[in-house]
């Protein structure tokens, strides 16, 4: 056991540790001096507050790159890490700002603290290398967004949401905490890259499949992939619509940069790839059906957050440096569309107080800009060229095909995911049929904000931008 | 200069979706500089240019070898050039939309650019790119602007769409992997051996995604629904241009890279004993249907749209010769369909159904519309029989060298097709006969004298006119001159893989 060096890590952690600190300020500000204050008001100051912290911990990771690790390598720090942390904060700050206006809690000042504490939850997540450190980090995160699921405090939804959420969350997190154990026993360490190394050199013990399955448990909670997906579209649901784009957007990203991280070391084994092909398979094939018949818009963007998670598992199976990079890639940008799609959806519920496809009739003769971007969002989400989706699907599937050894199962899964964005257009189009083409069937006009249009148009630029020249995003990799 | 009708395009509609949602005139006004200067570069790029000339080529993702490149040969051109034509006499047979004004013309044009683009490109990437742009402009036109069922028609199109470009994007990304993963610039792959074994599926998936846009028999059937719930521009570049863009793609980039996925089979079950023949049997099969459906519909629109799916069955008939004269003809009954269809779209859906405000083909004949309106009965006998083939049109020409080269691949099918383009002239003239010169009694029973004027129509607009000369013109001046057309295609014909020109014989 090497010594852990404090300085080292007080340095490796710092952007957690600014998050952490404005966390208490926010508390510290909210309940000092703004307890007689307006309810709007306060959330106002902690969401930029929040927001503000974010941006420095961004800045901070931004001018400290560099790779480095502590504790024998049990936390690290390095490009895809760095990526992945920038983008959790981003994403986070994007969340707060985009719920400047919402009113679903009396407490603004923990709510936005709790949003700040999952937030370290995620980029803990994304840096961990050691399954114990894995574990709480991912605890950290889950038991902040259960809480925070749970936030609408007078909505018989939300609590149903957390419930549900909580549950699934907890039991999914027993077992993959004992597969970690057996993983531990097989391999007598907790550090990932050894686990590898004994398990390259040991042959596949029933044993080993067992722990792999229960990881797989736990993992496929977080990502949200069939069969461990059932929480998701309640919780989209009934979440406050900035927990919604939370849980569907920085948890993604976290989740998947971890889930890499443990396929590398369970990836010498034929089993762990098995595992996730096929929950790809059945990700990609449930998801996109179940989006069909669905008349929630929330619930469409669930079965669709399933759906994605097919297609990015299937990166994750392949397991070459590019296939991780692009799942990476795709983590990153589709949590960015779902934020924006998640801030119309908040807007158009405000006014509508209901997220049916019907709320959204008349959208774009009332909001042109929103529904502008709204459609920019749904179509990059279906992979339609020239918006980012696309390009980032093409790059995950060329990446799959292109892997070494991969050969007919790459091909077919390639052809179910190809055939699953192929459908998934259907459900897009619905929520886009509503926006432009019905006409509105109330009076009621949907109100916003020209923050928040500012706020929409820039990540649908953003979405475009990104599409037409995808080198920013990979630029966006080597910037660290 | 050809890459500007695409940034024309796109930036027209950028334009007007940005300045002229409420300024409906404007909005038009903008639709047809943008359309009418798009279609200049084109004519002036088809008179002066010849051969392949590159246009832009710039790194665009260095990471995995796409470069944005655009090029043209002759056959790009001349497709180019029927979309310049068919985007202008689409703005003027528009000109009387009133709702959403700036919306549908930034849909239009915004489409229109994908077309280009399109026809342009010589980066499968990049192919790909403007051939999916296409498809979401299409949905809105005719959610928003159809009529008939237009929802749903709607939908139906864009699924079909989507699913044949997902069967493209698969066979797109496995070329681009045996391939090595260096490139996807058209050309360069084209220099690529791929296994044979590889072209035997990667060849039937391509050209069947290209070809459900085409309207292959049994795919077909997004096309009538959506030709019908459209409305006329719409349904114009449908016919006009759209199914073009699979008839290209099949030739472009499915045969053209996959060459040997036409070769023979090593054994056959009825004769059939390769994918050449089984899209020659279908494309056949979608002559003889298409006609035979159009000859019992009673919806004006549906005769037209099924017509669509027999004028393109003989494009794809045209492809499968493998021969020089048949590939151009393939290529010239492109363009000729794509202004004849365009041209009757407009007639029926436009001049008739605004006018009339019905399609029925039953209620049209108590109408005399030979009388009431004589602009359109005449403008529908001159396109229709064009459309059926007649000599100094643009049809005649066409087919006939189809069938020419069609005669020595495949005579069984050439005789039906015959058939079929003989059925062609049966549903045109039922149409004609019942919509203009029937002699139905009036159901009312008003002295027909009195009630023709009180259903005296509104006059024939200056923009309708000045679509229907445009059309009409390129169609007459193609059939008396095909040269002018040849001209450009046959040396992109010969250009292409010799596998393509010697009826599958190295």
């Amino acid at each position: 056991m090497t010594p852990v060096r404090y300085g080292d890590l007080l340095g490796i952690l710092a952007p957690e540790t600014i998050l952490e600190v404005v966390s208490l300020l926010i508390l510290f500000v909210d309940l000092g001096f703004l307890r007689s204050a307006a309810t709007a008001t306060r959330m106002r100051v902690a969401s930029l507050l929040g927001a503000a912290g974010a941006v420095v911990a961004i800045l901070w990771l931004m001018t400290h790159a560099g790779a480095a690790s502590v504790m024998g390598g049990a936390l690290v720090a390095d490009r895809m890490v760095a990526a992945a942390q920038a983008s959790v904060l981003a994403l986070t700050a994007l969340v707060l700002l985009l719920g400047l206006r919402s009113r679903f809690s009396r407490n603004p000042g923990e709510y936005v603290a709790l949003v700040l504490l999952a937030t370290t939850g995620m980029m803990l997540v994304a840096a961990a290398r050691d399954l114990l450190l894995i574990f709480v980090a991912l605890e950290l995160l889950s038991l902040s967004l259960y809480v925070l699921a749970a936030f609408a405090k007078f909505s018989a939804s939300s609590s149903e949401a957390a419930l549900k959420y909580y549950l699934f969350g907890g039991i999914s997190a027993a077992f993959m905490l004992f597969g970690f154990s057996y993983l531990y026993g097989i391999a007598g360490t907790t550090y990932l890259p050894e686990i590898a190394a004994k398990l390259g050199q040991t042959p596949l013990a029933p044993i080993t499949l067992v722990a792999m399955a229960l990881v797989a448990v736990g993992l496929g909670f977080k990502v949200a992939a069939v069969p461990f997906h059932l929480w998701a579209p309640d919780a989209y649901y009934g979440a406050p619509a900035p927990v919604a784009a939370l849980i569907a957007s920085g948890s993604k990203v976290a989740s998947f940069a971890v889930l890499i991280a443990v396929t590398a070391a369970l990836a010498p084994t034929w089993g762990w790839t098995l595992t996730l092909i096929v929950m790809a398979a059945a990700s990609i094939v449930v998801g996109n059906l179940s989006a069909l018949v669905q008349t929630s818009v929330r619930r469409i963007l669930a079965c669709s957050a399933i759906a994605h998670a097919g297609y990015m598992l299937l990166g994750i199976a392949a397991h070459t440096e590019a296939s991780n990079r692009a799942v990476m890639i795709y983590a990153i940008t589709y949590a960015l569309t779902t934020v924006g799609a998640f801030g119309v959806v908040a807007i158009v519920e405000r006014s509508a107080g209901t997220d049916r496809l019907d709320a959204f009739a008349g959208l774009s003769a009332q909001r042109p800009l929103v529904a502008a971007a709204l459609l920019v969002f749904l179509l990059s989400l279906a992979g339609i060229p020239p918006l980012v989706g696309f390009w980032v699907k093409f790059q995950l599937f060329a990446a799959v095909l292109g892997a070494p050894g991969a050969s007919g199962w790459a091909l077919a899964m390639v052809i179910v995911a190809i055939a699953g964005s192929a459908v998934s257009l259907y459900y897009y189009l619905q929520v886009l049929k509503r926006a432009y083409v019905t006409a509105a069937t109330t009076d009621r006009i949907v109100q916003v904000s020209g923050f928040e249009q500012i706020l929409l148009a820039a990540i649908a630029v953003a979405v475009v931008i990104l599409g037409v020249a995808p080198g920013l995003m990979t630029g966006f990799f080597t910037a660290f | 200069m050809l890459a500007w009708t695409i940034y024309l395009s796109f930036g027209g509609a950028l334009l007007i979706a940005a300045f002229a949602r409420r300024q409906p005139q404007l909005a038009r006004v903008l639709a047809l500089v943008t359309a009418v200067a798009g279609f200049l570069i084109a004519a002036l790029a088809f008179f002066t240019q010849t051969g392949v000339t590159a246009i832009a080529d710039c790194a665009w993702i260095p990471a995995m070898g796409i470069r944005y490149t655009l090029a043209a040969d002759g056959i790009s051109r001349v497709l180019v050039l029927l979309t310049g034509l068919a985007s202008v006499s689409g703005v003027l047979f528009s000109w009387n939309i009133e709702r959403r004004t700036g919306e549908f013309f930034a849909f239009y044009l915004a489409l229109i650019g994908g077309v280009y683009g399109v026809f342009l490109s010589a980066d499968l990437f990049l192919f790909f790119v403007f051939y999916e742009i296409a498809i979401v402009p299409k949905y809105f036109l005719i959610a928003i602007w159809g009529s008939t069922r237009r929802e749903y028609g709607a939908m139906k199109l864009a699924l079909y769409s989507f699913i044949g470009s997902a069967m493209v994007l698969v066979g797109l990304l496995a070329a681009y992997t045996v391939s090595g993963g260096h490139t996807l610039n058209l050309a360069a792959l084209q220099q690529y051996a791929f296994p044979v074994s590889f072209q035997m599926w990667a060849f039937p998936l391509v050209f069947v995604g290209f070809a459900i846009l085409a309207g292959m028999w049994p795919l077909h059937t997004w096309a009538p629904t959506g030709h019908v719930a459209a409305p006329t521009a719409a349904s114009m570049l449908l016919a006009g241009v759209v199914m073009k863009l699979g008839a290209y793609g099949c030739l472009r980039v499915a045969m053209t890279l996959f060459p040997h996925g036409l070769d023979p089979w090593g054994w056959s079950f009825l004769g059939i004993g390769s994918w050449r023949t089984v899209f020659a049997l279908l494309a056949v099969i979608g002559i003889l249907y298409g006609a035979a459906v159009a000859l019992i519909q009673n919806d004006f629109k549906f005769v037209i749209g099924y017509s669509s799916v027999s004028h393109m069955g003989l494009v794809l008939l045209g492809l499968m010769t493998l021969s020089q004269i048949g590939l151009d003809g393939a290529v010239l009954q492109m363009f000729s369909h794509g202004i004849l269809a365009g041209l009757l779209f407009a007639t029926v859906g436009r001049i008739v159904y605004e006018r009339t405000h019905t399609r029925d083909l039953k209620a049209l004949s108590g109408m005399h519309l030979g009388r009431t309106l004589p602009f359109a009965a005449w403008l529908f006998v001159i396109a229709g029989m064009a459309s059926m083939g007649l000599p100094g049109f643009s049809g005649f020409i066409a087919e006939l060298q189809v069938l020419i080269g069609a005669w020595t691949a495949f005579p069984v099918f050439t005789v039906l097709a015959g058939v079929g383009i003989v059925v062609g002239v049966a549903y045109t003239w039922r149409a004609m006969q019942t919509a203009f010169f029937s002699d139905a009694p009036e159901s009312a029973t008003a002295s027909s004298a009195s009630d023709e004027e009180a259903h005296a129509h509104e006059p024939i607009t200056w923009a309708e006119k000045a679509g229907v000369a445009l059309l009409l013109a390129a169609s007459l001046a193609v059939g008396l001159a095909p040269r002018l057309l040849l001209d450009q295609i046959t040396p992109a014909v010969l250009a292409l893989p010799h596998a393509l020109l010697t009826g599958g014989r190295i």
